[in-house]
């Protein structure tokens, strides 16, 4: 349409007008923009640029190495071996299941393997590597890498992993590491970052635990430039960690794993301990588990297997079981009548075998009875009847202080764990806990170590070596830290009479070094090295008075649980003593027979330094100890072969 | 049927025409374009293949298209205008049935080597053909309300065929550009009030109906708004984008943390860093005085476009500057809002920095379109 000039110009004079508007409208809205941009990058920058920093960089805790454990020698307990796996990254796989079948053909993987694996690569994010073998043989792991190139997105990783040579030897004592639980971080108050590394390592029992601050190390870091999804792009900054201190043990390995072999099948505790230093040199419970198997998450069926053996194999019988120390228990109620005057050592009792009080009959072992007994013999024939007599005149109150000064009813502080006080009862003690008043009926059963009295073989050997000494030694089992020697107190004396002392060794000498002793078959034939000990057998039921009148049945009739505890304690040389030993046989029968001989095998081993030479051994019976140290020798494991020794 | 009303002799002929060109736009829009291809460049750590050189391409490709287009004398845009505008409504529907879904939306078209989006076209034949209308409209009518509602369906059904792609930004647009012109011929102010007054109470009405079966918008685009709100609220989820653009653009400072040194796009925390969100890494690599250098970069063309306006007195001509030039300042000011929080995320692209095929065309023929104005303008 044509338009006129005058609409022209009219035409052009609206539109002028409506674009200025409009153009105002645009440089209002571009000084907003400015304003905004201004705002952002000016007065907000500083805020924004930290959150740029905290999106791109991450920290990541680098796992510090674990401190190794050695034996006083320096041969390898807890180790770290390298552990092979092998990852998967599906972002980088591209078509995983293809690449799993490929590795299946290389390495074994297991169908609940491959459905745990398939379910991790969809659970997690695509960038996230799974592991899809765990603890390979040198022979696989090197298979999958040498084929790393037709396998995209797998990795062939090196971890460390704890490891325990001597196996079951330590499995007590040094106990194992595992994965952290829950229950891990809810007890400690302010756990460190690092426990929530994933496949990182904390110690559950033994020394793994109780010493887990010194064993753990700390964690270094590093600083990663990550992208939007997590991904690793490079690594800025490292600041290493210190690993984990060294512990050196007090007990010597290859006594450990004597004893441990000479316990065989039994269920069965021994300590030995260094009198002086009260260093325990050896700590064995019989049977043992294999650390390992904990460490690597053990499968329900090892657990069940472990926890239904009527042998208790997981429990620590050392520390942790608390056993009527029965006749062992003898030297305590003498040693309070000594102090308290009551009785020297010609002291003598009649025993007619049994002890008449009230309306209640107290049996001798020996039903004929012992006849007149002074303090030696009745350490030496063990004569029951003579204890209920002077512990009528002293009292539990005293006895049980007398069992506290030597050890027991207390708390011995190691680092393992489900360490037992014991029980050393007293008046108050039974108010306590039973509400009842004391009777001298207690006291007489308490007198030879049965009733309420309960210990554990450490407080047993603690109580050997106090006597022994006649200072109060305190147990020790970490000698050194990073090969920093722990600082070696003298222990204090006990201020015991040295004739009373001297009363009770002379009649644990006599247990063992006469004829009539109940531990003469268990002698050292060796002058210089003679044993004194004591021979404790501890009833683990009562004997009914009908039992007792149809004749009572002798130990090897019962079930196995129902047979009587054998104790064995004692020290050698007695002239110079070293070493204190305790052996429990739990359900074993007698001390003398079960427990006594496992006792002078094991002091001897600790004194020779060796398997003991036949010498030592009286010469009637080499014939026979001779096949059974052939046979135990058999058994022993060659640590020259497993101890990387650092010594 | 020449439409001229003016002295065709006054119009530069021949290839005399390059010497009146409008330059200087040129020039900034190269300028401008040249921002875009050296961010594309740092975006992809240093690489020109992978965004950087098919950008550069394109944008040769365009240019040569705007010359084209500027050369050939304005009158036969205007007469080409309805033909442009039913091209483009047809290719709207196309993409309805043979498009590709991308994005959770039907976009664009594959035709052969060209990826089109039919909506960007759109915005340019639309504008044309409302140009070419009140060039045509008796001036008297221009306010008559028989004669809005024709320019009215105009802009509402290339709108509608967006708006079901699903396309709520570029619906947007198509709206508000179709808005300007009418509003530049001249259409009572009263309309554009009630229209606005309406809005307000569409806007009511889509928030009072969401959740019931009648919501007005997708769930995603409610989420969208209500990130807009607040992005803080969600910051891994739906208001993870905008978070990290601020972050990115605020953490360049006043001076940007250096060219190839921006973490946040190098490390991929920026979503759509090379095409929606591409600003934000110009933020964090030049800082305010990188983004506000190309504010004035792009306040400089529109200036030029205006003055290039005011200066013909053929309706058509001016018309259509006026147009695109509003389109051309709606996609940066709703892609600038968008980025810097003040904006729904919709998915408008920055004009000229933003790597992606139809756009960049589309602008360089908008350009040409105002280039071939202002060479034929009567003198």
């Amino acid at each position: 349409m044509r338009r006129t000039a005058r609409d022209t110009e009219e035409s052009a004079r609206r539109i002028n007008r409506r674009s200025l508007m409009m153009g105002g409208a645009m440089v209002a809205m571009f000084a907003v923009l400015g304003v905004r941009m201004r705002f952002l990058s000016v007065e907000q920058a500083d805020e924004f640029r930290l959150l740029a920093e905290e999106n791109r960089i991450n920290m990541r805790l680098i796992p510090p190495e674990r401190g190794l454990i050695f034996d006083r020698n320096g041969v390898l307990i807890a180790g770290n071996e390298q552990n092979y796996r092998v990852t998967v990254t599906r972002e980088e796989a591209g078509d995983v299941d293809a690449v799993l079948a490929r590795l299946t053909n290389l390495i074994p993987i297991t169908a609940e393997d491959m459905e745990r694996i398939k379910r991790d690569l969809d659970r997690n994010s695509p960038f996230v590597p799974i592991i899809v073998a765990d603890r390979l043989s040198w022979e696989d792991f090197s298979k999958v890498a040498m084929n790393a190139p037709t396998l995209p997105g797998v990795t062939p990783e090196v971890g460390l992993s704890r490891h325990y040579p001597l196996v079951e030897d330590f499995s007590h004592v040094v106990g194992y590491v595992g994965p952290v639980s829950e229950r891990d971080l809810e007890e400690r108050p302010d756990p460190d970052p690092v426990l929530r590394i994933p496949e990182f390592q904390i110690g559950k029992i033994g020394v793994e635990r109780w010493m887990e601050d010194t064993l753990r190390g700390s964690a270094g870091n590093k600083r990663i430039e990550v992208n939007h999804v997590g991904r690793v792009m490079r690594e800025l900054e490292r600041t290493d960690g210190t690993p984990g201190r060294d512990l050196q043990l007090t007990i010597d390995a290859e006594v450990q794993n004597f004893i441990q072999a000479r316990l065989g099948e039994e269920s069965a505790a021994c300590v030995v301990m260094d009198v002086n230093t009260g260093e325990i040199i050896a700590c064995a419970s019989s049977p043992g588990f294999d650390p390992n198997l904990f460490v690597r998450g053990i499968t329900q069926r090892d657990y069940s297997a472990l926890m239904e053996d009527d042998h208790r194999p997981l429990a620590n019988k050392t520390v942790q079981g608390a056993y009527p120390p029965g006749s062992t228990f003898k030297m305590v109620t003498a040693l309070a009548a000594l102090e308290e005057g009551l009785i020297t050592p010609e002291t003598t009792h009649y025993c007619p075998g049994y002890l008449e009080f009230g309306d209640r009959r107290f049996h001798c072992w020996k039903r004929g009875g012992h006849g007149t007994v002074d303090l030696a013999k009745s350490l030496s024939e063990s004569c029951d009847v003579y204890y209920y007599e002077i512990a009528q005149a002293v009292g539990i109150d005293k006895i049980a202080e007398m069992g506290r000064r030597l050890g027991l009813g207390i708390r011995h502080d190691l680092p393992m764990s489900a360490i037992s006080e014991g029980i050393m009862p007293n008046k108050a003690w039974k108010q306590e806990r039973w509400g009842q008043d004391w009777r001298i009926g207690d006291t007489i059963n308490a007198s030879i170590g049965q009733g309420y009295v309960l210990a554990s073989p450490l407080q047993l050997t603690v109580m050997t070596a106090r006597i022994a000494t006649g200072r109060a030694v305190v147990p020790r089992l970490i000698r050194a830290i990073d090969g920093t020697p722990e600082p070696l107190p003298e222990a204090e004396p006990l201020g015991l009479s040295a004739e009373g002392l001297r009363a009770i060794r002379g009649g644990m000498y006599e247990v063992m070094n006469t004829q009539r002793g109940t531990a003469y078959s268990s002698r050292i034939a060796d002058e210089t090295m003679a044993f004194a000990g004591k021979t404790g057998t501890s009833q683990v039921r009562n004997i009914t008075a009908a039992e007792r009148a149809r004749g009572v049945i002798s130990n090897d009739q019962l079930p196995w649980n129902r047979r009587d505890h054998a104790l064995y304690v004692g020290y050698a040389p007695y002239e110079n003593p070293r070493y204190a030993v305790t052996v429990v046989v739990e359900h074993g029968g007698g001390g003398s027979a079960a427990a006594a001989p496992i006792a002078r095998d094991a002091i001897l081993r600790v004194l020779h330094g060796d398997i003991p030479p036949l010498t030592a051994y009286p010469a009637n019976q080499r014939g026979r100890i001779e096949t059974d140290l052939n046979a135990l020798r058999e058994k022993l494991r060659d640590l020259t072969q497993t101890g990387n020794s650092r010594a | 049927m020449s439409f001229l009303e003016y002295r065709v002799k006054t119009v530069p002929g021949g290839l005399r025409k390059v010497f009146y060109l409008n330059w200087p736009l040129v020039v900034l829009i190269t300028a401008v374009a040249a921002v875009g291809f050296l961010i594309l460049y740092s975006i992809a750590g240093g690489r020109m293949e992978v965004w950087a050189e098919p950008q550069m391409k394109r944008f040769a490709a365009g240019l040569v298209l705007m010359f084209a287009i500027a050369l050939v004398p304005i009158w036969f845009w205007r007469n080409m205008a309805g033909l442009a505008y039913g091209t483009s409504l047809l290719l709207l529907l196309a993409v309805e049935f043979f498009g590709v879904v991308g994005m959770g939306a039907q976009r664009w078209l594959d035709i052969g080597p060209l990826r089109l989006q039919p909506s960007e076209l759109a915005k340019v034949t639309m504008v044309m053909m409302l140009a070419a209308y009140y060039d045509w409209l008796d001036l008297k009518k221009t306010s008559h309300p028989l004669w809005v509602l024709i320019p009215v369906l105009m802009i509402l059904v290339p709108t509608f065929l967006v708006v079901i792609q699903p396309n709520l930004g570029t619906s947007l647009m198509l709206l508000m550009g179709g808005a300007a012109v009418m509003f530049a011929a001249g259409v009572s102010i009263w309309y554009f009030a009630v229209v606005a007054a309406l809005i307000g109470g569409l806007v009511f009405a889509v928030f009072t109906t969401r959740g019931t079966p009648w919501q007005f918008l997708h769930d995603y685009q409610y989420r969208r708004i209500d990130t807009f709100l607040d992005p803080s609220a969600d910051p891994l989820g739906a208001g993870y984008n905008i978070m990290q653009a601020k972050i990115a653009l605020g953490s360049g400072g006043w001076g940007g943390k250096g060219f190839m040194q921006g973490t946040q796009s190098r490390l991929n925390f920026l979503p759509e860093k090379h095409t929606d969100f591409i600003f934000t890494t110009l933020g964090e690599e030049f800082g305010f005085v990188g983004a506000f250098s190309l504010l004035i970069l792009y306040g400089l063309i529109l200036f030029f476009c205006f003055t290039s306006a005011l200066q013909s007195k053929d309706r058509f001509s001016q018309l259509l500057i006026i147009g695109l030039s509003a389109n051309f300042f709606l996609y940066l000011a709703v892609n600038l809002s968008m980025v810097m929080g003040m904006a729904p995320v919709v998915g408008v692209p920055l004009p000229f920095l933003s790597y992606g095929g139809s756009v960049m065309l589309v602008l360089l023929i908008a350009f040409g379109l105002i280039q071939s104005a202002h060479v034929h303008r009567p003198r």
